[in-house]
């Protein structure tokens, strides 16, 4: 077991690889009453185009099936792993992102029960005829409750126009159509290619003592029978850089209007600190630009064209990435355009001073310490980051790093008109 | 257990609650100010803490306010409303960091609450009011807010659901406030109120974390002083009994449909029956493993979340899902049920063992967050008692099963409401 120790955060975490592939990591919290545990793979609603385990040709399976699967996983033969959690103490839950589902459960008692439950049952699937019809309706429910949330509608609606044929683009739970073609075969095969230990991260955060975890992580590992298993095949089509659509306008049951602005990012086959670079040199920008002490946003608010809901956010993962600005609006077409003009104005040379720049640097800083008050934040994101081979523990000092010339080279290349793109929902005509 | 001692003193105006603790990396202040809700105020106070946290007389702009905020390492600074029972409570919250884990040791707990100060006692004014620029932007703002319910369903049913079912009693009103108020709110008369509700509201400020509370009494008392006061109680009067359960059902342009039930429970935070109240709902609706899960989702298939919460200041119990429009009889059929079959003790000791402990759990994650412990503190302040969260969890493990039929048949049954789409009532 390695230890690596964090001194200006006072953090120190543990680490081993075991035979099998699972990589596991525990950061001990004192003080805290809770521990927390996330069981995750490398494995979400984009990985759709692949080749099965033991087959030669790539299959493509049915939209949202990651997503089901993870559902599908906490029933058993012998009833449902909630139920087993909570008669423990502990309360559990799983979500599916675009590259990842994460099993995770938080308990402040019987910790070492639970952790046992949480890697005994995602390694043990059971999926048949019976539970797999009646999950349908459930997540039925699950997509028509998605598809009367205007903010969702709104965010999907950006990345499907961002995106020509990447599987980004694809609704995580599927459309109750795409779902009515799985079946228990499906989900094995699934499964079967992605749950493997060495595509898995365990995570495990808390006031715990990290060599008897591990030890007893070992145990229960050494007890099972993987075989080595060769590297997994995904396959994607080629995104040019284009956006697929300039505008959508969305009519939905709503009072207010809503307009989001994309931009397609560039440098999405970057990993490791390449990538933290970028990212975060992409997060400080938007803040330059566009948070409460911007002047972008108080003029957008002064004026009334946005209120409180207005936000901005940057995702880059492998393979895709966008960045979104915008929220509600009393007028959406007014709002594109000068969100998109004070975009370009950026692009072409707009100047920030060093004494913004370290403003912003060191309202990053204070998040990161807030962030990780929070054992969850701590647990997933340092499993986003892990299978990026990013350094979680690397982001202080990345940020200290970042100059002026980094946010205005990256401005100039990121940003340009043919990558954006708007989506707006508004009400819909009587 | 964490062990987490409040030690709570007497101040000028306010009550100081002070808990220490070493396990966090940031320090969190909390401002909370409460007063009866009443229809002539609750838009003044919906708007006042906004207006509050726009400017102030040293910072006259956002943009230099928010600067400000950027440069003390980004402390986080928001305000927020809520409802406790019939009490209207405005909150400011600041949440900054401990030095100790920066490069950079230059203390910023003391700027943060100096800031804090600024802003409760130190507007942005001009004339006898408050900047009338700002007021007319959170104004504008203010609409958006109460307006933007409509586009959330899950929200609208809810808010709806309460409406239909306090109708007339102070509940029913709306925490951002009333749309039709907003206009009528000047610059003079907001600071009117303002200098009302500084003089009258109760008012408690919390500090959490690496902090000692010497040091805090005294900061605290050198920087806030207000007139003492005797806070005004909402007045006990006689719970609505139910003669006949009310259904409603509105249409609105939807996929799926909203079912919202509530029942009253006529017991409240602080009642010695309370925990069995805790533990009932948790058997019924308020987890995982809970009856409405099994039996609507599970079972029948019918729902993606199925789940009941308390009202623990007002004697209210609110059940919640969200279903196809065409399946209203059977699960509103599925609900009653449940509600039967605890009311007569079906439920097994393992279903009482699971859900006390999950309850517990839940308490105790609760905790762990300085903003958690504040909303769990807080409860004490609202009720006028003083329970602390060892007793707490105690009696409410020892709940009986008898203690638990007992409650559930105190609840009562008030109003179904249902948000259907176009198809469905024809």
């Amino acid at each position: 077991m390695e230890k690596i120790s964090f001194d200006q955060l006072q953090e120190e975490l543990f680490f081993e690889k075991l035979p099998n592939g699972l990589s596991v990591y525990i950061l001990p919290k004192k003080g805290f009453n809770k521990s927390y545990a996330t069981f995750t793979t490398k494995y979400g609603s984009i990985d759709n185009h692949f080749v099965p385990l033991g087959k030669q040709d790539f299959t493509k399976v049915p939209d949202g099936i990651a997503h089901f699967l993870e559902h599908k996983l906490f029933e058993k033969e012998d009833g449902d792993v909630f139920q087993q959690f909570s008669k423990q103490g502990a309360s559990a839950n799983a979500f599916t992102s675009f590259t990842r589902t994460a099993y995770l459960f938080s308990s402040t008692a019987d910790f070492e029960r639970n952790l046992e439950t949480l890697v005994d049952f995602v390694q043990d699937p059971y999926f048949s005829d019976k539970t797999v019809e009646k999950e349908k309706g459930i997540i039925g429910q699950e997509i028509t409750m998605y598809d009367d949330n205007p903010d969702w509608r709104l965010y999907f609606g950006l990345i499907q126009n961002l995106y020509q044929n990447h599987p980004v683009k694809i609704d995580i739970a599927g459309t109750i159509e795409s779902i009515s073609h799985i079946t228990p075969d499906l989900l094995y095969e699934c499964y079967n290619t992605f749950y493997h230990p060495s595509n898995m991260l365990l995570f495990i955060v808390g006031p715990v003592d990290p060599s008897a975890i591990m030890n007893q992580i070992r145990e229960n590992q050494s007890k099972k029978d993987y075989k080595d298993q060769q590297e997994i095949k995904r396959k994607f089509e080629m995104e040019p850089v284009q956006v697929a659509e300039k505008k959508q306008v969305l009519e939905m049951n709503v009072q207010t209007s809503k307009c989001l602005v994309g931009i397609k990012a560039l440098h999405v086959d970057q990993t490791g600190s390449e990538m933290l670079k970028n990212e975060l040199t992409m997060n400080v920008l938007l803040d330059l630009l566009f948070s409460k002490s911007s002047e972008n946003f108080n003029q957008l608010y002064n004026s009334g064209l946005i209120d409180e809901t207005f936000s901005y956010d940057f995702t880059q993962e492998q393979g895709f990435g966008f960045a979104m600005v915008g929220g509600d609006t009393r007028e959406p077409d007014k709002l594109a355009e000068t969100l998109e003009k004070m975009l370009l104005e950026a692009k072409n040379g707009k100047a920030f001073t060093n004494e913004q720049l370290e403003r912003a640097i060191k309202k990053k800083i204070g998040a990161f310490l807030r962030a990780i008050n929070s054992p969850e934040y701590i647990a997933n994101q340092f499993t986003r980051y892990a299978f990026n081979d990013m350094d979680f523990f690397e982001v202080v000092p990345m940020l200290e790093r970042i100059t002026l010339e980094d946010v205005e080279k990256l401005a100039s290349e990121v940003i340009a008109e043919e990558r954006f793109s708007v989506c707006q929902v508004v009400p819909k005509k009587k | 257990m964490d062990s987490l001692s409040e030690k709570v003193s007497e101040m000028r105006g306010f009550k100081l609650h002070v808990v220490e603790t070493n396990k966090y990396k940031t320090n969190t202040i909390v401002w909370k100010m409460k007063a009866p809700l009443a229809n002539e105020d609750v838009t003044k106070r919906a708007l006042l803490p906004y207006v509050l946290q726009s400017s102030s007389e040293t910072f006259p702009s956002t943009a230099e306010l928010r600067s400000y905020l950027d440069e003390l390492y980004g402390a986080t600074f928001f305000v927020d409303l809520a409802k406790k029972g019939e009490y209207h409570v405005i909150s400011f919250s600041i949440e900054i960091a401990n030095e100790k884990f920066l490069k950079d040791t230059s203390p910023l707990l003391r700027k943060g609450f100096e800031f804090l100060t600024e802003i409760l006692t130190k507007p942005h004014l001009s004339g006898n009011g408050f900047d009338s620029d700002m007021v007319e932007k959170e104004k504008r703002t203010l609409k958006d807010r109460i307006q933007s319910i409509f586009d959330d369903k899950m929200r609208y049913s809810n808010f709806r659901l309460v409406q239909e079912m306090c109708k007339g009693e102070p509940y029913a009103l709306e925490v951002n406030g009333e749309l039709d108020q907003v206009d009528s709110i000047t610059p003079e008369n907001l600071y009117d109120y303002y200098k009302k509700a500084f003089q009258e509201d109760e008012c408690d400020l919390y500090f959490i974390g690496d902090v000692k509370e010497e040091e805090v009494q005294k900061l605290a008392g050198d920087l806030l002083q207000f007139q003492d006061r005797s806070p005004k109680k909402i007045e006990s009067r006689n719970e609505k009994r139910i003669e006949n359960v009310n259904e409603v059902k509105e249409q609105q342009d939807i996929k799926q449909g909203k079912l919202n039930i509530g029942y009253r429970t006529y017991v409240k935070y602080g009642d010695p029956d309370y925990y069995a109240l805790q533990v009932f709902n948790g058997i019924f609706g308020g987890f995982s493993h809970s009856k409405l899960f099994i039996n609507v989702r599970e079972k029948a298939s019918l729902a993606y979340y199925a789940a009941s919460r308390l009202e623990s200041h007002k004697g209210l119990m609110m059940v919640m899902s969200g279903i196809d429009l065409k399946n209203y009889n059977q699960a509103v059929g599925i609900i009653h049920e449940q509600m039967d079959a605890m009311k007569k003790g079906d439920f097994t000791d393992e279903e009482l063992d699971q859900t006390k402990a999950v309850i517990q759990n839940q308490l105790l994650e609760t905790i762990d967050t300085s903003r958690g412990l504040i909303e769990v503190l807080y409860h004490n302040v609202v009720s006028h008692v003083d329970i602390n969260l060892e007793h707490w969890l105690k009696a409410m493990q020892e709940t009986t099963k008898e203690e638990i039929i007992k409650v559930g048949n105190k609840i009562e049954l008030d109003t179904i409401y249902f948000l259907t789409g176009m198809e469905a009532g024809k």
